[in-house]
Parts: C-alpha cells; structure tokens; sequence
C-alpha cells in the first residue's frame, strides 16, 4: 500500500542482475529525465532566462498579486469546506452501515472523472445569464458566474473527493472497536473523535488536505470556463499564467509558472513525510 | 465481515446528513441542471449536432490521443512500476517519489513547459524533422505526461503483493521468463493494469489544461473536445456546449462504473 513498505521487498535482491533488468531500469531512468524531469527544467530556466530582476518583476507585478490573492482566497475556503465534507462523509461511511453506501461512496469520487471543463459549465448553465435562476439572481444583484463565487464553486467542486478519498480506506480499515472502548469507558462523542478518531488518522488527513490544497492553487480548466478572464479581477495564477502566454509574454509566464512548480515540488515532499508517517503508524497499529 | 452495531457510535444522522447536502449543492444539483438542460433539445437539435464534421472529429481526436496515451502509459507505466518495486538502483527513491509530479503540477504549468520543450524550436522539438506541438502527436505525449502516475500507482502495491516465491516456483518448475511472466504475473497484475489503463484514458479524454497550450486549438486539425465546449461558450452558443458536455458526462459515467467493478475484483486478492 505505502511507498515505504514497497521499498523493503526491493532490499534484498541480490547484486547480480540480468542484461534484462539493466535494460528495463535504464528505460525507467530516460522515462524519468525525458518526461518527467525536462518540462520541469524548461520552467526554471524559461522563467529565469533574463536573470533573477525580470523574475520578480513577473511575480511582484499588481496583476500577479491580484491572481495569487484569489487563488489563495479561492483555496482558503475551499479547502475547509471539503476537509469538513471528507470527514463527515468518511464518518458516514466506514462507521456506520446503510443500503445505498457504495453508490454513496462512487458519487463522492465523481468529480475526479468529470472533465474539468464539464465542471465549469456545469455552473455556467445553472448561474449564468442564460438560466432560470438568472432573474431572481439579477433581482438580488447577484453575480455568480465570470466572478469570484464562481471561482470558489468551482474549485470546490475539482477538490471534492480528496479528503473523504484519503480518510474512507483507512478508516475502513481500522474499524469502530476503538470508538466503542472510548465510549464504553464513558467518552462523549466529542471527546471519542478528538482523542481516539482524529489522531488514528492524523497523516491521511494531513496528505488530503495537501493534495486537496493542490488542486485548488492549481486548477485551470473549470476555474477558466467560470471566470469570464477578467484581469485583476477573476484571474487565478494559472489563468494570469494562460494571459501572459497568449501575449507571447514567454518569460514573465514562466516566471509566475516557477511559483507554482514549488509548490508541487513542496506537495511531493510533504506526501513523502506524510506517507512515511502513515506507514510507520500502520506498522504500529498491526504490531499491537 | 459482521454486521456493526452502531448503537455506541453517535453521529450517523448528522454525517450522513451533512454528506447528503453537501454532495447534492456542490455535485448532484449542478449536474442534474445540465441534463435538465440537455432535455430541452429537440431531436432535431442532437441530430444536428451529432452529425456536425467539428463535433465528429473533435470526438475521433479526444478519443483517440486519450486512447494512444494510455496504451503508451500502459507499457512505460508497467515498466516503471516493475522496476521499482523488483529492484535497487541509485535514484530509485527519486523516481519514486517524482512518478507524482505530474498530479502535483498544475495543469498550466505543464501545459506551457510541454509546449515550449515540443515547439519546432524547443530543446525535442527542435531535434525531430516533423512537428510535434500542435499537432495530434503533441497532445499524445501530454497526455503521457499527465497520466503517467495512474499506471504505476495502481500496479505497485499488487505487484509488491506478488510473492517472489510463487514465480520461482514456476521458474523451478521450468517455466521460461516470458512463460512466467504470461501465466504467472500477468493474470493477477491485469485487473490493476486494467484499472490504472481506464483511469488514465478517462483523464486522457476530459484533460483540459496541459493540452490546451499544445494543441494550438486548430479546428478540424487539433481542437479536442473540452475545448470545443469552450469555444461553443465563447459563442453562447449554449445548447451545443451542453450537448458535448453530456456526452462527456456519459462516458465518464461508463469509464467510472468499468473502473468500479475492475476494483472489486483487485480486492480479494489484497
């Protein structure tokens, strides 16, 4: 399951190896540098092609700050939102049993399969001018859809499933005995999820939360179709990213795609600690 | 497993609750409205549409690169995840843990560091005596970027699963490699395989940002379908953008249902 107990049935192979398994690791390694590492070193050095003064100009410019303060807006409240969702769902889920919880529990991963751009229409049709909820929305001077609700919906859709994704297998997984101890043992139901529940789950929670705040900071497709293109007004980074690009603005594109290219590379890191973690927990767990 | 006896264990009435109304506002609800939406078209309407040259080819396109990607990441993936699991090499602990970049990446970022790397004057593009961005070739290899971690992540564990001892046993018994791997491995990887292949080729279809840059957005020559609803939004042409958006949905729907039941029959090997 995790990447750390995958590495222990590599350890002890022996030293001598075939023509066979050279040849299929040094795919593995022209895989890895030509697909995953050269796009990555395209963005670095793109964006820092005209020296380190250009880059910051990029970034520090009031159309990138006015971008990167609604993408963290838009993640601010999406993010919770979802974080509350994943656990009340995953509470649902793996605590209790009812008819209907595996077409539940597919209708909580559908927005992974959505097309993103299917995502942003969705809202575009519901709040957009065209709807029936338009007058009434008119009416109370509502605009939803090429403004910044929009936005925030439409993140929050992308991101739905990542914590409950987490959080229901290895809650599965762990079971309900704990929960009735501290019950039996005269918890209140607080008291049993803030002591017994949230620490069992600690690290999958963090890695959700991780991935979920991911995809917020980085979602083009659906946040594109709802925005409208509005620059300073509706533009996320990876939308002011998109402008740039389209104005042959290369550098400065890149130089913006450079601050987002850490944070994935911070998200990997942080997914390393946090599986490392859960791992070591699980070990923990079946050893007791 | 036994049935639970949730009687201790408050708080099914308010999750459950929560996850309903919440599911409905932010999924259902919006999702239903597009089908509600797709029912006002006459039957004249989607016959129209459906036989419209643009639509057919965007759909041939979308299809067929999300398709080439993923026989592609079916066998590189394989490949990588065989290699980390089986052996020790310098960098593996690196290659593992960057297989994830391209979940992690934005889209965008992705998109422009493709095209810039395949443009006929990019560092790969520049080598190849043909075009590579903005042709359907281009939008192949980002889809392999993209969806290069669904194959991998998906056969690691059931490969690491796989006792070493049950294919030396066919080796002992003189089964050849190819033997071993054909009888042996393949039939208990394929289930994962099968899943990590859908799960790529779903994404393939309704990828959006790391193609968009790409593909140069040509009609009749490089325009896919997600953006083919942009550009019918962009026209407010809103029947037409619902059309393809449905069609979508249902394939993903199918792909999502495929993928299900290919993970119910992963588990009892577990």
């Amino acid at each position: 399951m995790s990447l750390a107990t995958l590495g222990q049935s590599a350890a002890a192979r022996p030293a001598s190896r075939s023509i066979g398994a050279i040849a299929l690791i040094v795919i593995a390694w022209a895989v890895f540098a030509a697909i995953l590492v050269l796009p990555l070193y395209m963005v670095v050095t793109q964006g820092l092609s005209r020296g380190l003064e250009v880059f910051w100009q990029a970034i520090s410019e009031p159309d990138a700050i006015s971008a990167l303060k609604l993408t963290l807006l838009a993640t601010a409240i999406s993010v919770p939102l979802n974080l509350v969702f994943g656990v009340a769902a995953a509470w649902a889920v793996t605590k209790f049993e009812f008819r209907g919880k595996s077409i539940l529990i597919t209708l909580i991963d559908m927005p992974f399969s959505v097309s993103p751009v299917v995502a942003g229409l969705i809202y575009v049709l519901l709040f957009g001018s065209q709807s029936f909820l338009a007058p009434y929305l008119d009416s109370q001077n509502l605009q939803i859809v090429y403004a910044v609700p929009g936005i925030v919906l439409a993140t929050i859709f992308v991101t739905f499933p990542f914590v409950a994704r987490e959080l229901i297998p290895l809650m599965e997984e762990q079971g309900t005995t704990e929960e009735e101890a501290a019950r039996l043992l005269g918890a209140n139901g607080w008291q049993m999820f803030w002591h017994v529940t949230l620490p069992n789950v600690k690290w999958a929670l963090i890695y959700g939360v991780v991935l979920c705040t991911a995809r917020a900071m980085g979602e083009f497709g659906a946040v594109s179709v709802v925005s409208g293109h509005i620059r300073g007004y509706t533009n996320t980074l990876p939308l002011h990213i998109e402008i740039l690009y389209n104005e042959y603005n290369i550098v400065a594109a890149f130089s913006v795609a450079i601050l987002l290219l850490v944070m994935a590379l911070v998200v990997l890191l942080l997914r390393q600690w946090s599986e490392a973690r859960l791992s070591r927990q699980l070990q923990a767990n079946r050893e007791d | 497993m036994s049935r639970r006896t949730s009687s201790v264990i408050p708080g099914f009435g308010l999750t459950l609750g929560y996850t309903l109304t919440y599911l409905a506002l932010i999924v259902l609800i919006p999702l239903g409205a597009m089908f509600l939406f797709s029912f006002q078209l006459t039957s004249e309407q989607w016959w129209a549409l459906l036989n419209n040259r643009q639509l057919q080819f965007s759909l041939k396109l979308s299809f067929g690169t999300a398709l080439a990607a993923a026989v592609l990441n079916g066998i590189l993936g394989t490949i990588i995840a065989w290699v980390l699991v089986r052996y020790t090499f310098p960098g593996r602990r690196i290659i593992d843990a960057m297989v994830d970049m391209p979940f992690a990446l934005p889209t965008a970022v992705a998109g422009i560091a493709l095209t810039a790397l395949y443009a006929p004057n990019g560092l790969i593009g520049s080598l190849f005596p043909f075009k590579i961005a903005y042709t359907p070739l281009g939008i192949t290899l980002a889809l392999v970027f993209v969806t290069l971690p669904f194959v991998v992540r998906t056969l690691q564990p059931v490969l690491a699963d796989i006792p070493k001892e049950v294919e030396e046993a066919a080796a002992c018994l003189g089964a050849k490699p190819l033997q071993v791997f054909r009888h042996v491995l393949l039939p208990s990887l394929l289930p994962a395989w099968l899943t990590g292949f859908a799960l790529a080729f779903a994404r393939g279809v309704g990828e959006y940002g790391s193609v968009v840059f790409i593909a140069g957005n040509i009609p009749l020559k490089t325009e896919i379908l997600p953006l083919l609803i942009v550009s019918k939004l962009d026209q407010y042409d809103y029947p037409g953008a619902t059309a393809i958006g449905v069609i979508m949905l249902v394939v993903s729907f199918i792909l999502l249902l495929l993928i299900n039941i290919l993970q119910r029959r992963i588990q009892p090997q577990l």
